[in-house]
Parts: C-alpha cells; structure tokens; sequence
C-alpha cells in the first residue's frame, strides 16, 4: 500500500460517521440559524421567506414578553436544580448505608423518573385541583385556607418547580449514590482516624471527591432545566398571565400560536448561545483551578 | 499515656468466627508487633483496635477506659493504613495536616509540625503534590508523615512496609525504629513479615488462626517458641522440624529417627520424661547445625547435601536426612560437596521437642 493511502485510511473509516454527524447533528442547526434571520410564515416554503437579518434577535430584546419569559426560564432553572442538588446529593448522603430493605427504597426513590413527562404533568394538575385536588382537601381537612395553586402567579411557579424537583431529584439521587459508593472507603476510614466528623467527612472528603461526577450532573440537569415543556405545558400551559412562560414553551407557541417560525428560531438560538456558555464556564472554571494548582506546584518545588 | 488492653475480644461475621477471644495487654511506649499468616486476623484485630470494626464481643481498654463503643475520633489514636489511604483530593501537605485543622491548632503550628515531619522523611520537596503524582514509596512515607503530625497516643500500623522494594523497606524499617525510639508512644504494628517483627518488636504476639499463639519478647520467642507454630514461623530461615521417638540407650535419653541419633542433655531429658511421651517432633533451627567430620554420634546428624545456596558469607545448604529434607546455615568456606555424606554437629541447646500429637513444646 502506498504512503498517502496509508495516511488516507483512518479518514475513510471515519467518513461514515463524519456523514452522520453533518446529516443528523449540524443539518438541522444550520437550518436554524438560517431560519432565524428570515420572516417566515409556516405556510411559506422556506425559499419564499424574507431575510431580514438580525431583525430577529434585536426585535426580542425589546419585546417585555420575552424577557419575562427568559426571566422566568433563568429562574425555574435556577432554583430547581439547586433544590434537586440539595435534596438528591443529600438523599444520598443518607441512603449510604447498608441496611435491609435498602435496595427496594432506592427503586422506589427513582420511579417519578421513569413516568412520561406528559403523566406527570396530568398527576399534578389532579393534585392541584382547587377543590377535588388532594392538597387542598387535606388543607381545608387540618383546617387551613384553600391555595391557588395553579391560579396565582408566585404559586404556580412554586408548583411548577415541586412537581419538576419530585420527578428529577431521583436523577440527581442515583447518580450521587454511585458517584458515593465508588469512593475509596479507605479515605474515608482515614478522615475518621483523623479525628472528622459525620459532617466534616462530607465536606472535605466526600463531596470534594464525587466533585467530577457531580459537575456533570449539574450540567446535564441545568440543560435539561432549561428545555423543560411537557409538564408545564400540561399543568399551567405557561399562566396565569405568563408566570409559568418559560422559553421552551413560548418558542412553541411563537411557532405554532403566532406563526412566526423565524421569530421561534432567534428565541431557540438565544437558548443554545445561553446553554454553551454555562457549559463553558464550568469547564473553563475546572481548567483554570487546575492550571493554578500546577503553577503553584511548580513555584514550591523549584523555590 | 494509655495501656492497650484486649478482654475477651471476639470478631464474628455473619456466621464465621474471625478472633476467638483474644486477651493481650500492651505495656506503656511499647512496640508491639502482631504477626500471623495470612487471614489470622491481624487486621481485623487492629481496627477493632482503631474503632473501624465494630466488636462483636469483649472489650477494649485504652487506660482502663473502655473504649468499644467510642468513635476512632475519641481513642485519640494514629494509623498507617495497609494501602496508605491518602486523600485523593488533597497534596501532601493538606493531607499531613488534615488532622491538625480539623483540632483548629493555629496555622504557624501546623506548617511548622509539617515542615518538621516532611524533613524527617525526606518529602520536602514533594508537598504541593498530590498522591497520584508520588510513587509508591514516596505515597508510603506520606501516610506515615501523616500518622507522625499528629500528637496521638497510640499508634497502629497495617503493613506499612509491605508494597516497598527490598532495599526502601531495609532503609524504612530502621527509621521506623529510629523513629519508634524518638517519639516513645505506643506502637501496634502488624505485618506477616517475621524479619520486621523481630527487629521492630519490643513484644512479639504471634496470631494463628484468630488466637493468639504466643507473645514475648524477640529473644523468648526465638529461643523458646511454645509450639511448633511459632517455632516454625519466627526465624529466617525457618526450623527444621524431624519426627523421631525417645529411647532410653544407657542411661542417655536420645531421639532417634530415620536416619540419625540424637542424645538429649540432662535437662531437657529430665523434661521429655516428664511428660512421657514418645512420639515427637525434633526442631533444630538451621543455625544450630554446623559442619563437623570428626563429631561423636550421639552429637551430630549425617546429611546428604542436595543443594547449596549461596548467599555471600553465608550459605544455606538443603540436605536429606532419612527421607526427611532439612537446611542447614553455615560458613561459606566450608568445603562442601554435593551428594556425599557428611556429619553436622548440633547445638544441643538449639533442640527443640514438640509432642507429634498436640505439636506443644514439651
Ligand atoms: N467483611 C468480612 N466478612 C467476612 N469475613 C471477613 C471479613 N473481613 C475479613 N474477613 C475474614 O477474617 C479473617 C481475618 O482477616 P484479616 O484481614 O484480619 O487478616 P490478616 O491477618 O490481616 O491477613 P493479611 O496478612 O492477608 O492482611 C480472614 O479469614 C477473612 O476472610
Ligand atoms: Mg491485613
């Protein structure tokens, strides 16, 4: 075989894949992108649609109802995933342990994670019901007021996040659990001759030891956070007014209320743009801790 | 300073018993070294001890305060792990002062505990470095510094020499000692390696099987193990062990066995009769025997030497007596020839007798 068709032959292996990729993954983001800087009307083929340029993307920085909805999205995914990482890291935390029984708790812990998101947003919205929902009976039962669950604009908000943090925690749960009981036990043993604490074990020990693991459950939970639809959709379909409006839900209705498909992508492009650079902030963060570490490093030895 | 005392302790999983009631008191700013092969319970025994396994039964005494039911945290006490244990996460200098900040001491104490200890090991140059960035020696001498920052009572070791090479155990081994002389604390050491044992050890306790089998000082140990175990297990290299009977030739009390005849001194013979037993087991340790062509019978083995070791100004000889194989140290420049017959005197003081049955020393 001659040189250059030795120096060619990992490339033709990698062709197939390289062609999926193009076809499934950068095809239709280009097509967004595209999108995004025309006015097009779902009736329209796309090549009778106006360019307008970034008419799109300048346009919803005045529009107040975009940046309520943005406000709202950054908000629910704020608050959700640090509510599922408190619980779901200190669930863990607790469920470590080997006792009887354990792992028939743990299956039960991960079910709401297995139900469609479309079944948990019905189940919810029954159990918010003002008046045959099991909240409110069990409220008005003890004595105390009905509450609006889904017809105030703070409480179904609030809602909208319990009914996100009782189907996701479980998510966050397993993976710290594993994360939990592949650490070197011997560390830990160590830390307890050393004199920690049940608390003291957790902080400097544990958590900075499922550190990895837990980064990247954070970042697939706060992407997830951010794209959520279906239950929202279901149980307040983004009211009253546009307190549950999160984006995900408003570029749907851009495309498929208003009918403005170029307006939908701006909005989704925001989204991905706002997506990478969480993502790369967290990476960067990781690599400039590192190469501190290793400057520092160096400093004391050669010194 | 606290006196480790064991009562009755006993280790049982789930249906296995582990340590079979184990009685050992340790005496103040004593090195006690526990021995045993492989699965004895040495382990075992030593995180009872640490608070990292819980006791099944008895109890643990650090100061006559029993300790059983009490945290690692509150017996104040300092490990080596068997795998070092270091923490991942942290580089050499967090992970020798871990402890010292979680006692909140002030910082200038805790560099200058460090800087002290990492001098003392030679791991100066290493501190801002994080375990995976050690070898294994290296990783070795950070879990002892860690022990060493800390001003515990009591100090256990799990084999902490046990993944070096050769030559980095030797140089550790007499630091420890050294160390063991400077700080004066108490010490439990375990290690399956006797040669550690005995250069280590003010007090040896040699473990079999959950019990306890013998404890004492190197010397009474060596010179006078209770049972063929522990005669077998303590000395490098180990006893050889013949089957003989006793007979009375004259009035000499001799062992005789296939292949050799040895008369006993008065005492010892006074003891064999005492216990009237016939069978028996003969233990002569490989240093008592040593070559002799003009030996009286009665004094002296006659051997065919299989093979010959040689291991510098030394050399260990493996011969055949009877169908019995048995080694022999001695002298290189002895002249040696394979596959011939030749006499070796034994040290009648070097004799050891073992009931065959009970494998007791008589
Ligand atoms: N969790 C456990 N469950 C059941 N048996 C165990 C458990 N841990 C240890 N054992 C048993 O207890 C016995 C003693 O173990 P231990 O670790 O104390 O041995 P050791 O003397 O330290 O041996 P080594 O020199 O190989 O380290 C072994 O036979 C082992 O199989
Ligand atoms: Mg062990």
């Amino acid at each position: 075989m001659s040189t250059q068709a030795k120096r060619l032959t990992p490339y033709l292996f990698m062709a197939p894949a390289a062609v999926v990729l193009v076809v499934a993954l950068l095809y239709p983001i280009a097509y967004m992108i595209y999108a995004s800087f025309l006015d097009w009307n779902p009736s329209q083929r796309i090549g009778e649609a106006t360019f307008v340029g970034l008419r799109n993307y300048s346009n919803l920085w005045s529009d107040a109802n975009f940046r309520e909805s943005l406000s709202v999205t950054l908000k629910f995914a704020a608050l959700v995933v640090s509510i599922e990482m408190i619980l779901g890291v200190g669930l863990a935390m607790l469920l470590d342990r080997k006792i009887r029984g354990m792992t028939v708790l743990r299956t039960i812990f991960i079910l709401p994670m297995m139900i469609a998101p479309i079944v948990v947003g019905l189940i919810w919205r029954y159990m918010y019901h003002p008046t045959v929902g099991i909240f409110n009976r069990t409220l008005n039962n003890l004595g105390f007021e009905s509450v609006p669950w889904l017809s105030d604009s703070f409480w179904s908000l609030t809602s909208v996040i319990i009914a996100d943090v009782w189907q996701w925690t479980p998510f966050i749960f397993i993976l710290s659990l594993a994360a939990l009981q592949s650490l070197p036990s011997s560390a830990i043993e160590a830390s307890r001759i050393d004199g920690a604490t049940g608390w003291q074990q957790i902080i400097y020990i544990k958590l900075p030891l499922m550190m990895p693991v837990l980064i990247v459950t954070l970042l697939l939970r706060l992407i997830d956070a951010f794209k959520v639809l279906e239950v929202i959709l279901v149980m307040t379909n983004g009211g009253p007014g546009l307190s549950t409006e999160i984006l995900s839900l408003r570029i749907a209705r851009t495309a498929s209320e208003f009918r403005e498909l170029g307006v939908a992508a701006a909005m989704s492009n925001y989204l991905l743009i706002l997506l990478m650079l969480l993502t790369a902030i967290m990476f960067t963060y990781n690599r400039l801790a590192e190469a501190r570490n290793a400057r520092l490093r160096q400093a004391a030895e050669e010194g | 300073m606290p006196i480790l005392r064991l009562e009755n302790l006993c280790k049982r999983y789930a249906s296995n018993d582990v340590i079979h009631s184990i009685n050992l008191e340790m005496r103040d700013r004593e090195f006690t070294v526990l021995v045993g092969p492989s699965g004895c319970g040495k382990s075992t025994t030593l995180r009872m001890i640490a608070g990292l396994e819980s006791v099944s039964d008895g109890e643990i005494y650090i100061d006559d305060r029993p300790v059983s039911s009490l945290e690692p945290k509150a017996r104040d006490l300092a490990m080596v792990f068997q795998d070092y244990a270091l923490y991942p996460h942290m580089n050499v200098a967090k992970n020798m002062s871990f402890a010292l900040k979680l006692q909140k001491r002030p910082k200038k104490e805790i560099d200058q505990k460090v800087n002290e200890v990492a001098e003392m090991l030679g791991l100066t140059n290493f501190l801002h470095r994080k375990p995976a960035e050690l070898s294994g020696g290296q990783r070795q001498r950070v879990a002892m510094g860690r022990a060493l920052t800390r001003d515990a009572a009591t100090f256990l070791f799990d084999e902490p020499l046990s993944n070096l090479d050769a030559k980095l155990r030797g140089q550790m081994r007499a630091e420890l000692a050294l160390m063991s002389q400077r700080v004066q604390k108490n010490m439990v050491y375990v290690t399956h390696d006797q040669v550690e044992a005995m250069t280590l050890a003010d007090r040896i306790v040699v473990m079999q099987d959950g019990h306890i089998r013998q404890q004492g000082t190197p010397e009474e140990l060596f010179k006078k193990p209770n049972s063929k175990f522990v005669a077998g297990f303590i000395g490098s290299p180990p006893m050889n062990f013949l089957e003989g009977t006793l007979e009375h030739r004259g009035d000499m009390t001799c062992v005789v066995g296939q292949g050799y005849i040895l008369s006993l001194l008065p005492e010892q013979a006074q003891r064999v009769n005492a216990a009237n037993q016939k069978d028996i087991i003969l233990g002569i340790r490989p240093s008592d025997l040593s070559y002799a062509p003009d030996a009286k019978d009665g004094d002296a083995l006659e051997l065919t030497v299989l093979i010959s070791e040689y291991i510098g100004a030394q050399s260990i000889l493996l011969a055949s007596c009877g169908d019995q194989k048995i080694s022999v140290e001695m002298k290189s420049d002895n002249p040696i020839e394979l596959q011939k017959n030749m006499k070796f005197q034994a040290v009648k003081q070097g004799i050891h007798l073992f009931d065959r049955k009970t494998e007791v020393a008589l």
